[in-house]
């Protein structure tokens, strides 16, 4: 099973290129005229075009396209003149610093909360806890961004609107400045990190938190009600122990095969959300790009996504094979 | 008619139900019930910015439009991209579902990966790279919704046919000497068109967030249609003194989708016993 899913990767990539390659080369617009500003003359757009090939045939374009990739060179930006790759890279940090609080806080809340949800099922916290979930579930992730942005930043003052650091971040350990900034001791830094943070990672969590909330409450709904906590039960174990132990180890496993849509959905609102704060991440890296027409930028986002995307859906297979033996 | 009864019995569904009829209520109606309905078009500036009130239930925009009178307006907008899309979407999947789902082939396999490639990416990315490429338009919007959603019908679709292949009375209806198509569309849709209906309702929720992204995003159809995602991107120059500019379309937003929601999760409660809620779902 897996074996397969690895072997069909390449082929799945390769038709994501070819899509985004046909979406991003039916554009109108002359990305070489773009680029070369509006008082250039003919010349100069001609030059531009041939330097970057935009003259040569579409099929060709594409290959010259899936060679640079193949080689791990995503070609140049149209815009910024810069490897695409490169900009990825240096952007990729700030997304996965934001990512992984995220994930990190929606479960950290979201597991007990599913787990308490179910277990005083139609109290009044179950329903508290619905009504969050399906509100989170429901608003659009860059206007609860631009709520908090008014709440927390303009009307209280507590947290900065927009941007990642005050100037220049802590010098690169791992790329993540709160973790540099405690690294090298910097307590202002740290603290300055987590005021910008905290607003985007809110927002990135809450639907996160919803969808796992409801897979965790229908979960242990689910595995309460199974033969072998009746007897666990019967035999006299603890219910404290059964129910952290027993019924969440089974539970979590549904959870589990959700953090690919939950990744999924993270990095959908990150796009939105990384523009709404000005995070220099790589949302925000692709819709600058997107906006600007720059074909490389597109495609190499794109294809980095979907190659993130089908690792961490690989990675929740591998993983469910390892929890729960019947799927093996 | 006992479907409805035992929806509306449900009370989560009926708040479902009762949201979306809002919408298309206002939508149908939405010169009758509009205070200020030529605003969607007109300037008035002298009356720009002023906060809600007896006058202006939702206070006005940046050029003095009525915002309640464009929300009504909006929800126009927003139910026919989501109507269109989703239908285009299932148009496009079911078909496909059912041929890969009911034969066991190559021509299966090709279909099924390449609905993978489109879900490799998330349909936001997918979307926004589409309706950058096409422009602005309404028509573009509802296009590339439906180039990225319909690979989520085609996959259900396709998993609930495989497993009615081997059913007696798909056997039989072959046996008897029925057409594949035949077997298809009288056998096998029927069957599995309760689970297609709720997808679908659950479906349209997800199709106006990302509509409302794109218009957020300055992709969605240009001003002065009262679009509500770029309502909300045309507020925040004027955050934080006008806030009812950025929470209002907000609201319209997650009542909609949440309304959708709602009603998708009842239906599959009604009318699919194997998913009953607290079973596995999906957004």
């Amino acid at each position: 099973m897996i074996v397969r899913r690895v072997l069909w990767m390449p082929p799945t990539l390769f038709g994501l290129v070819l899509i985004v390659f046909a979406i991003s080369h039916v554009i109108p617009s002359d990305p070489a005229r773009v680029m070369a500003g509006e008082n250039a003359s003919a010349e100069q757009v001609q030059v531009l075009r041939h330097k970057y090939g935009l003259d040569l045939p579409l099929p060709q374009q594409f290959l010259r396209y899936v060679g640079d990739v193949a080689t791990g060179s995503m070609g140049t930006s149209l815009f910024t003149q810069r490897p695409v790759a490169e900009d990825l890279w240096s952007r990729l940090p700030a997304t996965l610093e934001l990512a992984l609080y995220a994930i990190v806080l929606a479960v950290v809340v979201g597991v007990p909360l599913g787990v308490v949800a179910a277990l005083r099922r139609n109290s009044l916290l179950d329903h508290m806890v619905r009504i969050v979930t399906i509100t989170g579930l429901a608003m659009a992730a860059f206007w609860l961004a631009i709520l908090l942005q008014l709440l927390f930043s303009m009307w209280l003052g507590l947290t900065p609107v927009q941007g990642r650091i005050d100037g220049w971040g802590p010098d690169p350990i791992t790329g993540f400045y709160t973790i540099d900034a405690l690294l090298r001791g910097d307590w202002t830094t740290l603290g300055q990190s987590l005021r910008y943070i905290a607003l985007p990672m809110l927002t990135l969590a809450l639907p996160a938190m919803a969808t796992i909330v409801r897979f965790t409450r229908a979960g242990v709904l689910n595995v309460m009600s199974s033969n072998f906590v009746f007897y666990q039960a019967a035999m006299g174990i603890p219910r404290r122990r059964v129910v952290w132990k027993y019924i969440l180890r089974s539970a979590l496993i549904g959870t589990l095969t959700q953090i690919g849509l939950i990744f999924g959905l993270l990095i959908a609102n990150a796009v939105v959300v990384e523009t709404v704060f000005d995070w220099p991440g790589l949302g925000s890296f692709a819709v600058s790009s997107i906006l600007q027409s720059d074909y490389n930028a597109i495609m190499s986002f794109t294809l980095f996504i979907g190659v993130v995307f089908i690792l961490v859906n690989l990675m929740v297979d591998v993983a469910q094979a390892v929890l729960d033996p019947r799927g093996r | 008619m006992k479907t409805l009864r035992r929806l509306v019995r449900d009370r989560s569904a009926l708040l479902g139900l009762v949201i979306v009829a809002a919408l298309v209520a206002a939508a149908v109606f939405a010169w009758p019930l509009a205070t200020f309905p030529q605003d969607v078009t007109n300037y008035d500036p002298p009356h720009r910015l002023l906060a809600p009130s007896g006058t202006y239930w939702l206070g006005t925009d940046r050029m003095g439009g009525d915002i309640y009178s464009r929300l009504l307006f909006g929800a126009r907008i927003t139910f026919l991209i989501a109507v269109v899309a989703t239908s285009l979407a299932v148009i496009i999947g079911v078909p496909v579902g059912l041929v890969a789902g009911y034969y066991n082939n190559r021509v299966s396999e090709l279909l099924m990966r390449i609905s993978d490639v489109f879900l490799a990416v998330p349909q936001v990315v997918l979307a926004i790279a589409i309706a950058q490429t096409l422009g602005p338009a309404i028509q573009n919007v509802i296009l590339a919704l439906s180039i990225t959603y319909w690979p989520f019908w085609a996959r259900l679709v396709y998993a609930e046919t495989r497993s009615l292949r081997n059913e007696v009375f798909i056997e039989a209806a072959i046996a008897l000497g029925a057409s594949p198509i035949r077997v298809m569309a009288l056998h096998v849709l029927p069957s599995i068109a309760s689970s297609v209906i709720v997808r679908t309702t659950i479906g349209m929720g997800g199709t106006i967030l990302t509509a409302a992204v794109l218009g957020f995003l300055g992709l969605g159809p240009p001003p002065p249609t009262p679009e509500w995602g770029r309502m909300i991107a045309e507020s925040r120059a004027f955050l934080p003194q006008a806030w009812w500019y950025a929470a209002a379309p907000g609201v319209a937003i997650l009542l909609v989708v949440m309304g959708f929601n709602l009603l998708g999760d009842g239906l599959r409660d009604v009318l699919d016993p194997r998913m009953r809620r607290g079973g596995a779902d999906a957004r």
